[in-house]
């Protein structure tokens, strides 16, 4: 569904990704982990184009989404720190993308019943807590139902009642067939979500495995012990 | 794109100091028209007003609103919505909204005073003004990263073009008084938007003649039909190159 060939990114003198290569197929939860700043948030937002890689291509169900952005319909985003204009209210944000995605299917409102956001969707962006905005940003993420789900530290921030709502969101999306992408750090949290693992450092996938094969490899059955099983063999 | 650029009109809308600048421009046109008998020396007096404030007021507010526009830019590149449609529509929003200002503050009180071709050739030539310092602001965005130095160059720019320039044109022609520079001169003077717009307006009201052979100069270089459409040219390309210059490097910026 999504694939990525040989994709670099520089910040200047900070080489963010080298040389990655990846290829994501629907129906699978992906956990994208490794150590801060190697790299996962970049090749999510290039993805997204936000950032323009230097090198590589990425296709997006086997089209170069090189000055494309008609695919973006297709994804679902969460920022890892949802930034939104200050002075619009949580109901002029979700309706201004509302207008810009001209969505014709029926919307996906469970996360904003489930959250309670229509108690204060009258609110300017700008007052709400850092858990409120997280809440925005997953329900614009899930709002158009979209067939591929990216979420950046999903639950960094919620609450635990919200984190185990979300999950169970992600999980449910899970099943329909929908290719989820999630970045975090709080690898307890991530066990019986996922179905792969990929793991960054220093700007590099180090591996790609699917669970089943992580838990085989390191007679493990929990993603954090067999992650640091696993990089102990590596180095 | 259209809903877009609504959203940034009723933005800046919201924000009252677009209403406080045009107050200050209907208050600068009543207060001279009325004190003013003569209606062209009301005209240059309102002339001087407009050509400090209006590039001074577009430049640094269409700086601000660009970096405060930091967010929502965020937010659209991540849905499906072309850089350069998010672009345009900032643009068009900011030249919208500060031209109605300035038609309303400036515009229809000459209309009701000076109704004829000096005029409209002082309202046209504040839009095109407007327009051209909105593109600028938003190159200054793009190339400065950091606020302070971006509203820092817009501030340069625009006391450059507003004094600075005129300050080494003169300089220029006292250096060289010995020798016929009018035309050289003349020709520096279309480089600058300002220049050019304060130039058409003094040859409408035909205060030309009382400068003398550079008068005459300007008469015949901008004063003909073809320097007309020259000057005009000069200033839609004030307006495109930053603004396409701007668009470029938007394209390519991270976020």
């Amino acid at each position: 569904m999504i694939e990525l060939k040989n994709i670099s990114k520089s910040f200047g003198k900070t080489q963010a990704l080298r040389n990655v290569s990846l290829s994501l197929s629907a129906g699978k939860c992906i956990g994208l982990i490794g150590p801060n700043a190697c790299g996962k948030t970049t090749m999510i937002k290039s993805i997204l184009s936000m950032v323009v890689p230097d090198h590589g291509t990425i296709y997006f169900n086997g089209k170069n989404i090189h000055k494309e952005v008609q695919y973006k319909n297709d994804i679902g985003y969460m920022p890892q720190i949802g930034r939104y204009p200050e002075n619009m209210s949580i109901k002029q944000v979700i309706n201004m993308i509302r207008d810009i995605r001209c969505f014709d299917g029926v919307e996906d409102t469970a996360l904003y019943d489930a959250f309670g956001l229509e108690h204060f969707d009258g609110k300017k962006m700008r007052t709400l807590s850092g858990g409120t905005t997280q809440k925005v940003s997953a329900t614009i993420a899930f709002l158009f139902n979209p067939s591929v789900l990216i979420l950046d530290e999903p639950t960094a921030g919620l609450d635990p009642l919200a984190s185990e709502i979300l999950r169970d969101k992600i999980i449910k999306e899970r099943e329909k067939g929908k290719l989820i992408l999630i970045t975090s750090h709080l690898l307890s949290e991530l066990d019986d979500m996922l179905t792969d693992i990929i793991f960054m450092q220093e700007s590099e996938v180090i591996f790609n495995k699917t669970i089943t094969a992580l838990f085989e490899e390191t007679n493990e059955s929990r993603v954090s012990k067999a992650i640091s099983k696993l990089l102990k063999n590596i180095k | 794109m259209r809903g877009i650029t609504k959203f940034v009109i009723t933005d800046i809308l919201k924000n009252r100091i677009i209403l406080i600048y045009t107050i200050i421009l209907c208050v600068f046109s009543w207060s001279i028209f009325s004190l003013e008998d003569n209606t062209s020396k009301g005209i240059m007096s309102l002339l001087n007003v407009i050509l400090l404030t209006v590039p001074l007021v577009s430049i640094i507010f269409g700086n601000i609103y660009m970096y405060n526009s930091a967010e929502f830019i965020e937010l659209l590149v991540s849905q499906p919505v072309k850089r350069s449609a998010i672009w345009s529509s900032l643009f068009l929003g900011l030249s919208l909204a500060l031209n109605t200002s300035f038609f309303i503050g400036i515009g229809l009180p000459v209309l009701l005073f000076v109704p004829s071709m000096t005029g409209v050739t002082v309202i046209f030539s504040g839009m095109l003004i407007t327009t051209i310092f909105v593109s600028i602001a938003m190159l200054c965005a793009i190339l400065m990263r950091d606020k302070a130095r971006g509203i820092g160059l817009s501030i340069m720019i625009w006391l450059f073009l507003s004094l600075i320039y005129d300050g080494l044109v003169l300089f220029f022609m006292f250096q060289y008084a010995d020798y016929p520079i009018e035309k050289p001169m003349a020709i520096l003077a279309a480089f600058n938007p300002i220049d050019l717009a304060r130039i058409q307006v003094l040859l409408q009201v035909d205060v030309a003649v009382l400068m003398g052979f550079t008068g005459a100069i300007f008469k015949k270089m901008f004063g003909t039909s073809v320097g007309l459409i020259v000057s005009l040219m000069i200033m839609l390309l004030w307006i495109v190159l930053p603004y396409l210059l701007s668009l470029r490097l938007f394209n390519k910026k991270d976020l």
